[in-house]
């Protein structure tokens, strides 16, 4: 075990995975020498060459192109798209390409060695440009895998299973967390299943669910009700492709109430899926709405940035509605 | 400054470049000879016979299936005629090890590796020995064993992946590269700029093979473009660049021969430039009467790629009128023959479906599949192609 930070966390993943298998590549724009903006592959050239680490030119379109074609080929390509908020001109390669490429072949070819990289959210005063959730776009899209970790101990073993996946996965990073969440980590490879949401806390009467930074938001949050008396169960989903509607529809048969959180804007966000999908299975145990507690349906602000987000204090009332409901 | 050791100069001086003529490279005569200066390529009988047919064959499959699409047997298809040099010509310059990512109309270079009549027509009919599942519309063709990737849609998406690749086999060390075909209109799409940047500054064995066939659809190149070509952009990239006859099937053999080394070689990728013409409409839902004329596709009938070769293996008395007759008659037969067996064929199971989206489909999917299989057991005349895949009670 060592101590690291969500950082640390991933470069040590990356490490583990490229020392593991010469297959294994990292690229990006600034990802080489200098080890990224935010260092997540600091070192890695140094020590793996040129070949294997380094940077592209500024074009994401072709990034994930190479990735795809790289992946086709037989290699396990780990491309890092700098901000999630730059990924859309490579949402044709992503969307028409990374996710169809085994279905259109008739499983003939694959990419599902491709993990792309991207630092998501909000909280860093980063604005319209440096703070976007974009999963939703891309849980629309069949053939995908999207996977956001919590900790530097999720950061870790879930992107070794990113990497190791036999389908292409889109990793989104919480860059809020990134220096802030610090936490003890295995040294070895370790790798935490995809497609399993964690219940991180039981309880009784409400189920909290969120992934990501949002944690530490539903957290705070689940603080703040358990000093009333409300007892909370609270759910990290992990995998926002494909979720897992077993263990959250199970949670909500036991207490009968449902607050799900993301920062992404309310309109055609993931929570509306969730939602929709847990009415249908738990319609007669529901005891209120399920409420769903988001960004507004703006762009990201950036002077009033505490103000669009959903903080501890808009996930507490959501959970005191319900219960009160 | 810092990136660039050009001389200073002390008023604005501007260039558009007109100084770089790209000439275009050529062997054959239309009548079958060589150009006076023009040195035969280094191609034995056997190999020129294996192109030649390869080009046949593509001629007589676009004719028989585009008449099949007209009387309704197939929804859709796409011909290659006139450009059967630049594509099979291109082809037969490489080694079998070699990835194709080709646009989709390249279906000369899966004939020339050896793509077999009964495998192209379960791909037009979709039948259940579509290696493709019937997903993908008629002519996206794929084979893992040839080396030619899946077709899709999207233009110009494989270029990137044809850098990506490569890199990818240059790292293997095995001596293989990675060509990619596609039009001077899906030229115009980002990825295209993006995979030639990224093939150059990362020493890509990659060679970008640009059908300029004149048309997108219905746009003329002079509407895409207002450079000369395609192959002035290289330069933008520090690329070899070399613009060859399209319809010169011994051009164009020699200059993907001459790129394959600088390729594999030396780690230089290539952009090649064919121009030729597409003698057919887009596709069989387009209709060129509306934007071209008569006269122009006339002309350009006169530079048959096809004759230009027959006459030049004749000249060789590699090939007779009598050989030529006999793998007609012959083709045309297995054609129809082929056609008619792969149209009886059944559908792909209704497991198909859901099979491949995911390396194993997803609990969701899964229940999904069930709902569905459910609901065709209730109204089984309604799904004739499936039915029989979920008898059993309701």
């Amino acid at each position: 075990m060592t101590t690291m930070n969500m950082l640390q966390a991933i470069n040590n993943a990356l490490d583990t995975a490229m020392s593991a298998d010469e297959r294994v590549l990292c690229f990006g724009e600034d990802v080489g020498v200098f080890g990224g903006v935010f260092r997540a592959t600091s070192n890695l050239q140094q020590k793996y060459g040129k070949s294997r680490c380094f940077n592209t030119p500024l074009v994401e379109q072709g990034i994930i192109g190479f990735a795809n074609g790289l992946a086709a080929q037989g290699s396990v390509p780990v491309a890092e798209i700098q901000f999630a908020d730059y990924i859309f001109p490579a949402f044709d390669q992503i969307v028409n390409e990374s996710a169809k490429y085994r279905y259109r072949s008739g499983n003939l070819f694959n990419v599902g060695g491709l993990t792309i990289r991207a630092p998501y959210g909000g909280g860093i005063a980063g604005g319209l440009y440096h703070s976007q959730s974009p999963e939703a776009y891309f849980a629309h899209t069949p053939g995908l895998k999207i996977v956001v970790p919590r900790n530097p101990h999720q950061a870790k073993g879930l992107l070794l299973a990113a990497i190791h996946d036999p389908n292409p996965v889109l990793f989104f990073e919480p860059k809020r967390l990134y220096r802030a969440s610090v936490g003890d980590v295995p040294d070895e490879d370790y790798r935490l299943p995809l497609g399993e949401a964690e219940i991180t806390k039981e309880g009784t009467d409400v189920t909290v669910l969120g992934w990501g930074a949002q944690m530490e938001v539903i957290d705070q949050a689940v603080e703040r009700a358990e000093k009333e008396g409300i007892s909370c169960e609270v759910i990290d989903l992990r995998s926002i492709l494909p979720w897992d509607v077993e263990a959250v529809a199970k949670s909500v048969l036991k207490t009968g109430r449902l607050v799900i959180t993301h920062e992404a804007p309310l309109t055609g966000g993931f929570a509306g899926e969730i939602a929709a999908t847990i009415q249908a299975r738990c319609f007669l145990y529901l005891e209120s709405p399920i409420a769903r507690v988001t960004g507004i349906d703006t762009p990201f602000p950036l002077v009033l940035e505490k103000e669009h987000l959903p903080n501890h204090l808009k996930v507490y009332e959501a959970i005191r509605e319900s219960v009160e409901f | 400054m810092t990136t660039t050791k050009a001389k200073v100069v002390y008023s604005p001086a501007f260039t558009d470049g007109a100084e770089f003529q790209i000439p275009t490279f050529r062997l054959l005569k239309q009548d079958g000879k060589l150009y006076k200066s023009a040195k035969t390529p280094d191609l034995d009988k056997e190999k020129a016979l294996r192109i030649y047919k390869a080009m046949v064959t593509t001629r007589i499959l676009d004719e028989r299936m585009l008449a099949a699409q007209r009387q309704g047997r197939l929804s859709f298809y796409m011909q290659c005629t006139g450009e059967e040099a630049a594509v099979v010509g291109s082809a037969a310059a490489l080694d079998d090890g070699d990835m194709i990512m080709a646009q989709y109309r390249e279906q000369g270079a899966l004939a020339y590796r050896g793509f077999t009549i009964d495998e192209f027509m379960n791909q037009l009919f979709g039948n259940e020995l579509d290696y493709g599942k019937g997903r993908q519309m008629p002519v996206h063709y794929g084979s893992k064993v040839l080396n030619y990737m899946t077709i899709s849609s999207p233009l110009a998406t494989q270029i990137p992946q044809a850098t990506g690749y490569a890199y990818g086999q240059k790292l293997a060390g095995q001596g293989e590269c990675t060509i990619t075909y596609f039009g001077e209109g899906a030229a115009s799409e980002g990825d295209f700029h993006a995979a030639l940047n990224m093939a150059a500054v990362h020493r890509v064995p990659v060679i970008f093979l640009c059908r300029n066939n004149g048309y997108a659809i219905s746009t003329p190149a002079a509407e895409q473009f207002a450079a000369d070509g395609v192959a002035p952009r290289a330069y933008g990239y520090k690329m070899d660049v070399i613009r060859v006859d399209g319809n010169d099937v011994l051009a164009m053999y020699e200059a993907t021969r001459a790129a394959r080394r600088l390729a594999v070689e030396h780690n230089r990728p290539v952009l090649i430039e064919a121009m030729s013409y597409r003698l057919a409409a887009h596709s069989s839902s387009d209709d060129p009467s509306g934007y071209r004329s008569k006269d122009e596709e006339a002309a350009w009938r006169e530079k048959d790629p096809i004759l230009r070769m027959r006459l030049w293996l004749e000249s060789k008395q590699w090939w007779t009128e009598e050989d030529e007759k006999q793998f007609q008659e012959d083709m045309r037969r297995e054609v129809l023959e082929t056609m008619k067996r792969a149209q009886k064929r059944s559908p792909p199971p209704l497991e198909t479906l859901i099979t491949d989206v995911y390396d194993e489909a997803p609990p969701m999917l899964a229940e999904q599949f069930e709902k569905l299989k459910a609901h065709i057991r209730r109204y089984p005349d309604e799904y004739p192609k499936s039915a029989r895949h979920v008898k059993g009670g309701v």
